[in-house]
């Protein structure tokens, strides 16, 4: 196959997925139990010093 | 203090410029090199300047100045090399805005319309915005990460370094090299040295992150790492060309035809998307905090603002080229996810502006604060305008009109240039310890100034484009175009003319910040009223 050809199919079908998942995995990972305490300390870090 | 080193590296570079001047293949190479060879030629004798002749051991009996445990010194350079190119950028741009309404103004050959505008352009986004973003950057990886700069010197060289690039980009357009890529306009050699100094930035800031002692790397950063990884990338790619001669000033690109023009407009919309936005929106989730002394609106909300941003950026350039030879479907594609683009841009706003909640006061008694919201409410609406234009059908009235010139510039002032004196007239104080600016009330007046000519400016960009636009689709009941081009063109004056009084109020707010900055550098306080209910001590007897 053309390498063109070759490389489209894998970026329109497996790297599309790919990509949708890690996405997906973010958002699930930022709404897990336990990240609101996570995010507020994450939050405060700019604050602490300087 | 010894700079052997560096002093052979600057002689033997200059000593190499003379050779490349001498054995020049075409003679805006020469004029080139020449340039290049009298820069690092005043770098080598000004470092030679400051070589101390004292002997060893008196120069050991008074111990060194403790060294601080944050890097600020380069962040300082940075913070006047951001003000210094910004009153130049912005300077050149009312110049180029006065050429266009009075083409008498075009003096031929170094400053004519065609080479100074890439000057303005460059000027603007290259030497003031990124000056404001390697300054920034420097300071906020050092504070977020609790760890001094990596890299010693190394910082040293990025500054030093980016400014060759910029003097050197500036010369080559007035001289008249270009490789006509809109935002790449500098030739290989000075794109090669770029790569360099971009790579030894990338050491400096992913070191810092290394060997940082705050377990969790604050998201300003994650926006200023995803900025300087994906310039590095387009950057080289878009560059990738062949030279002529290694001595010669001109080059073919790797690329031909329409692969060449979406290579472009990939490179083009993305170094608005990671350069002006993504870089920017660091300095937005650092500095606003800051200022308001308060956290974030939404952590999580940020995290998600970034990861979508990053994935959907960077598919919006085909948006420049609909209508044209690109395929269709990937005209489309752009379209989309231009369109998609307004869910994380939005949602980077509203987090930005609700940092305020409950201390919305603080619009009104902080200048500072005022600023930085102004820069957000712009982010939202040029955000809001992009995806619109992106769209074909109105693409197909907008596009080659000034309202796309609009556009940029309601960003490009209102965000980028909003944010970053925000951020300015935060580090001034902070970085050379003083206890406030030299004047509040100027940051008052530089706010008015810089709004009243962007809303000036953009405003009338709307009503030209919209103009021009219809002029150019204006047929008779013959099929007949109704205007020449040269109509389109007289029809413009008066909205030119009043463009470059927007650009000029934006220009006087700028010299008006320059002022500011120098006197607080100085260590001058300006003895005057508080702003209207900034001071508790004035509250009425109850």
């Amino acid at each position: 196959m053309e390498t063109y050809t070759a490389m489209r199919q894998f970026a329109d079908s497996w790297a599309l997925l790919a990509m949708t998942l890690f996405f997906l995995g973010v958002v699930a990972f930022i709404f897990r139990p336990g990240a609101k305490k996570a995010a507020d300390d994450a939050a405060a870090i700019p604050l602490k010093e300087d | 203090m010894k700079y052997t080193f560096e002093m052979i590296l600057l002689g033997v570079g200059a000593f190499l410029a003379l050779i490349g001047a001498g054995f020049a293949q075409d003679r805006h190479f020469e004029a080139h090199m020449w340039v290049l060879f009298f820069v690092l030629l005043a770098g080598t004798v000004m470092l030679m300047r400051r070589i101390e002749f004292s002997p060893a051991s008196a120069g050991r009996a008074s111990p060194p100045p403790p060294q601080s445990e944050y890097f600020d010194e380069v962040v300082k350079y940075g913070v006047i090399a951001t003000v210094f190119w910004g009153v130049v950028g912005f300077l050149v741009g009312v110049v180029v805005a006065l050429q266009l309404a009075f083409p008498d103004l075009n003096i031929e050959p170094w400053f004519n319309f065609g080479r100074m505008r890439p000057l303005h352009t460059s000027a603007v986004i290259f030497a003031f915005g990124g000056n404001a973003l390697i300054a920034t950057s420097f300071y906020i990886v050092q504070r977020t990460s609790r760890a001094r700069l990596f890299g010693g010197n190394l910082g040293w060289f990025v500054f030093w370094g980016y400014q060759l690039f910029i003097i050197m980009a500036a010369t080559g357009y007035l001289l008249g090299i270009t490789q006509s890529k809109e935002y790449a306009e500098p030739e290989w050699y000075v794109d090669l040295w770029l790569t360099i100094v971009w790579v030894a930035y990338l050491a400096v800031f992913l070191g810092t992150l290394l060997v940082r002692k705050e377990p969790h790397i604050y998201v300003a950063n994650w926006f200023y790492l995803a900025f300087i990884v994906t310039i590095a990338m387009l950057h080289i790619v878009n560059n990738l060309a062949v030279p002529v001669s290694f001595l010669g000033s001109k080059s073919y690109s790797a690329f031909a035809g329409v692969q060449d023009a979406l290579t472009q407009w990939w490179y083009g919309h993305n170094a608005v998307g990671f350069f002006l936005t993504a870089g920017f929106l660091g300095m937005m989730y650092y500095f606003i905090p800051k200022q308001a002394n308060r956290p974030v609106y939404s952590y999580r909300l940020s995290i998600i603002h970034f990861w979508s941003l990053i994935f959907m950026y960077i598919w919006a350039g085909p948006h420049h080229l609909h209508y044209t030879a690109l395929p269709d479907w990937a005209q489309t594609l752009g379209m989309v996810f231009s369109v998609m683009l307004w869910m994380p841009s939005w949602g980077g706003m509203i987090n930005g502006l609700m940092t305020l909640s409950g201390a919305w006061d603080k619009i009104r008694t902080d200048p500072i604060i005022r600023m930085m919201v102004m820069a957000v409410a712009f982010y939202g609406m040029a955000t809001f305008e992009g995806p619109m234009m992106s769209i074909k059908t109105v693409n197909s009235l907008s596009h080659y009109t000034d309202w796309t010139i609009g556009h940029v510039h309601s960003g490009a002032l209102g965000w980028n240039g909003l944010i970053t004196f925000g951020a300015i007239y935060y580090l001034v104080p902070k970085l050379w310890n003083r206890e406030r600016l030299y004047s509040v009330r100027m940051v008052n007046w530089h706010f008015w100034l810089a709004t009243l000519g962007i809303v000036v400016y953009a405003a009338v960009m709307w009503v030209a484009g919209i103009q021009q636009g219809l002029m150019w689709r204006e047929y008779d009941d013959q099929g007949f175009l109704v205007y020449s081009f040269a109509e389109s063109v007289a029809a413009m004056v008066p909205y030119y003319v009043l463009r470059a009084l927007g650009g000029a109020l934006f220009l006087a707010g700028a010299l008006l910040m320059a002022f500011n900055v120098t006197m607080t550098i100085l260590g001058r306080v300006r003895d005057e009223a508080p702003i209207f209910g900034a001071t508790p001590a004035l509250k009425a007897a109850e």
